[in-house]
């Protein structure tokens, strides 16, 4: 579970998030919004590359934002990035052992562990392949394995499905939708795709200029007056 | 959901992912075979003109795979490599003079105490990067030299700085007992180097390699990992200093008299041109950079040649390389090698294919 209570950040002078106080409970949790409105800088506080200007985060009941960003990985916050970061440089199974190596986890079950997080997204390519030869679609799934190789507490998906076809986000959403499961992690899913947020997500919350406008069951909040207005438009 | 089959495809290749196979017992055949001719075969075939230079060639080999490791590994540009490489040389050349350790000893301690002076230096800066990082290093080389200039290197002398100012009777820095003819010293310099060489494939191939990859091409993505990245930059510079240190230890060793006017600042600069255009991201390529480097210039004096042509030169292959081969000249030529191959074998194919008439057609 994570607690978050007065959140503020503040780059210059706008304000990012504004005071934003919500609870992820369990599960795959959807944060919506519409660009600019403060996703992925709340991952950001999360992950340590965004200092807040004021407010609190508790993961688990552990204060989140007194640990250094590189120890939150290791502590089990894992992500992915809008932009997919897997590294050109290393093989699939590099890519994966090199989280599981950074974590608290020895080295005797590595091998097993970096093969059941690329065995579990369904990645059908060689662990010994190289990055720049996999498909935008087979890069995804490299970076969602590195996200729940090992035992992730968190793991934060900032828009895992952007540019994917439709075949390739159908099979995402059966990934994401297993990752508590298969973990025991709670997952947070930032997307701009409605039926993507609707397959995987129990619990939804929506921001709009920093500020949280809504949360609760997904298909409550989609159908929110307040949120259609911001966010979703009227048809 | 397709989970179960991708595991089961994955876990079925993963059990030979590790054996290496037989391109690679090739290459290590083929580079063991390299090596030992340059071992054997070099102080034979060689003047010793070209002997001292190979020399050379094996010392800045270790300073370019340094800067590679920093530049290609990490994405950390230095331009201090050059007073690096000085601090090594007096620091070897110190202990030389003042003590009779062996010198491999003397290599360990020269490159240990260099590691410690280029961590300390270099931390400051690690919180910054490319033009930044570049323009601070280059500033701290220059303060080195200023320093080194100052102090003079030693030459036998007494004292801390182990300087004789009166110039008289100066003895040469001593070599290693078992190499002290220029074809033995020249064996040693490559034995040195190709130990440092494996010090890098060492961490390249592991851990502190992989936590550099990440570094290298997003640090926001290489911290959700869990790398400590300022540790692994500092672990970075402590490598590249170490070898840079062991590096000038064998310079001393090899030039016998060290004075400061041999390590200017602006040399840093040339260097990194000439790693650059070797190839960051080879070890082969710091091989490349250091011939660029030091055969080059040799060749070009014994041709009668003025050497100062090459700065022209080497700002043309930088150019060159930043904007058609990023991978420097080893990954280059050997790919334009095989083009030509290719592109020899088609037209030998046709000309053949013409001068052969077709079975079915004789008749």
């Amino acid at each position: 579970m994570i607690e978050v209570e007065g959140l503020t950040v503040r780059y210059g002078g706008v304000t990012s998030l504004d005071d934003m106080s919500l609870t992820f409970e369990q599960g795959t949790c959807g944060l919506i919004g519409p660009n600019g409105a403060g996703k992925t800088t709340f991952f950001n506080v999360l992950s340590g590359f965004v200092r807040p200007a004021a407010g609190t985060v508790r993961a688990f009941g552990v204060d989140l934002l007194s640990m250094a960003h590189f120890r939150r990985a290791r502590w089990g916050v894992r992500r992915t990035f809008q932009t997919e970061q897997a590294i050109e440089e290393l093989s699939v199974f590099d890519n994966v052992a090199m989280v599981h190596e950074h974590s608290k986890l020895g080295a005797a079950t590595r091998k097993g562990d970096v093969l059941d997080a690329i065995g579990f997204v369904g990645l059908d390519a060689d662990p010994d392949a190289r990055i720049r030869t996999l498909t935008a679609g087979q890069r995804r799934l490299v970076e969602v394995a590195r996200a729940v190789v090992g035992r992730p507490r968190l793991v934060l998906l900032d828009e895992p499905a952007a540019g994917l076809p439709d075949e390739e986000t159908s099979h995402l959403a059966d990934v994401i939708r297993g990752i508590p499961e298969h973990t025991g992690a709670l997952t947070i899913l930032v997307d701009h795709d409605m039926s993507l947020v609707s397959a995987c997500c129990t619990t939804t919350a929506v921001l709009d200029f920093g500020k949280l406008i809504a949360s609760g069951p997904t298909a409550a909040v989609l159908r929110d007056d307040d949120v259609i207005r911001a966010y979703l438009g009227v048809a | 959901m397709g989970a179960d089959l991708g595991l089961r495809s994955t876990a079925g290749r993963q059990t030979s992912r590790r054996r290496p196979g037989r391109p690679q017992l090739i290459r290590a055949a083929v580079i063991t075979v390299l090596l030992l001719f340059v071992l054997f075969g070099f102080p034979q075939l060689l003047s010793l003109y070209y002997i001292d230079t190979m020399t050379q060639v094996a010392v800045y080999s270790m300073v370019t795979l340094a800067l590679g490791v920093l530049v290609g590994r990490v994405g950390l540009v230095s331009l201090g490599q050059v007073a690096v490489l000085a601090i090594g040389a007096w620091v070897a050349a110190r202990l030389l003079f003042a003590t009779a350790q062996p010198y491999p000893v003397i290599l360990l301690e020269a490159g240990l105490i260099t590691m410690v002076a280029g961590m300390v230096t270099g931390l400051p800066a690690l919180r910054l990067r490319g033009l930044y990082l570049a323009l601070i290093t280059l500033m701290l080389a220059g303060a080195i030299t200023v320093v080194l200039a100052t102090v003079n290197f030693p030459n036998g002398g007494h004292g801390f700085l182990g300087y004789n100012g009166s110039l008289v009777h100066i003895p040469p820095i001593r070599r290693p007992s078992v190499a002290g003819s220029d074809p033995a010293y020249f064996r040693y310099a490559v034995i040195v180097a190709i130990l440092m060489f494996l010090l890098v494939l060492a961490h390249t191939k592991t851990k502190p390699g992989r936590a550099w990859a990440a570094i290298r091409q997003s640090e926001p993505a290489a911290l959700a990992a869990g790398i400590n990245t300022t540790l692994y930059k500092l672990w970075a510079l402590a490598l590249a200093s170490f070898i840079t240190g062991v590096a000038g230890g064998v310079l001393a060793g090899a030039v016998h008299y060290l004075y400061s006017i041999g390590f200017p600042t602006q040399d840093s600069i040339t260097l990194l041109a000439v790693t650059l255009m070797g190839g960051v991201y080879s070890m082969w390529g710091a091989v490349v950079a250091a011939l660029l480097y030091q055969f080059l210039p040799a060749l070009l004096n014994n041709w009668g040649v003025s050497a100062d042509w090459l700065t022209i030169l080497f700002g043309l292959g930088v150019l060159q390389v930043l904007t058609t081969a990023p991978a420097g000249l080893a990954d280059q030529v050997p790919k334009d090698l095989a083009r030509l191959a290719r592109l020899l074998s088609r037209l030998l194919s046709r000309l053949l294919g013409r001068r052969t008439p077709a079975p079915g057609k004789t008749t």
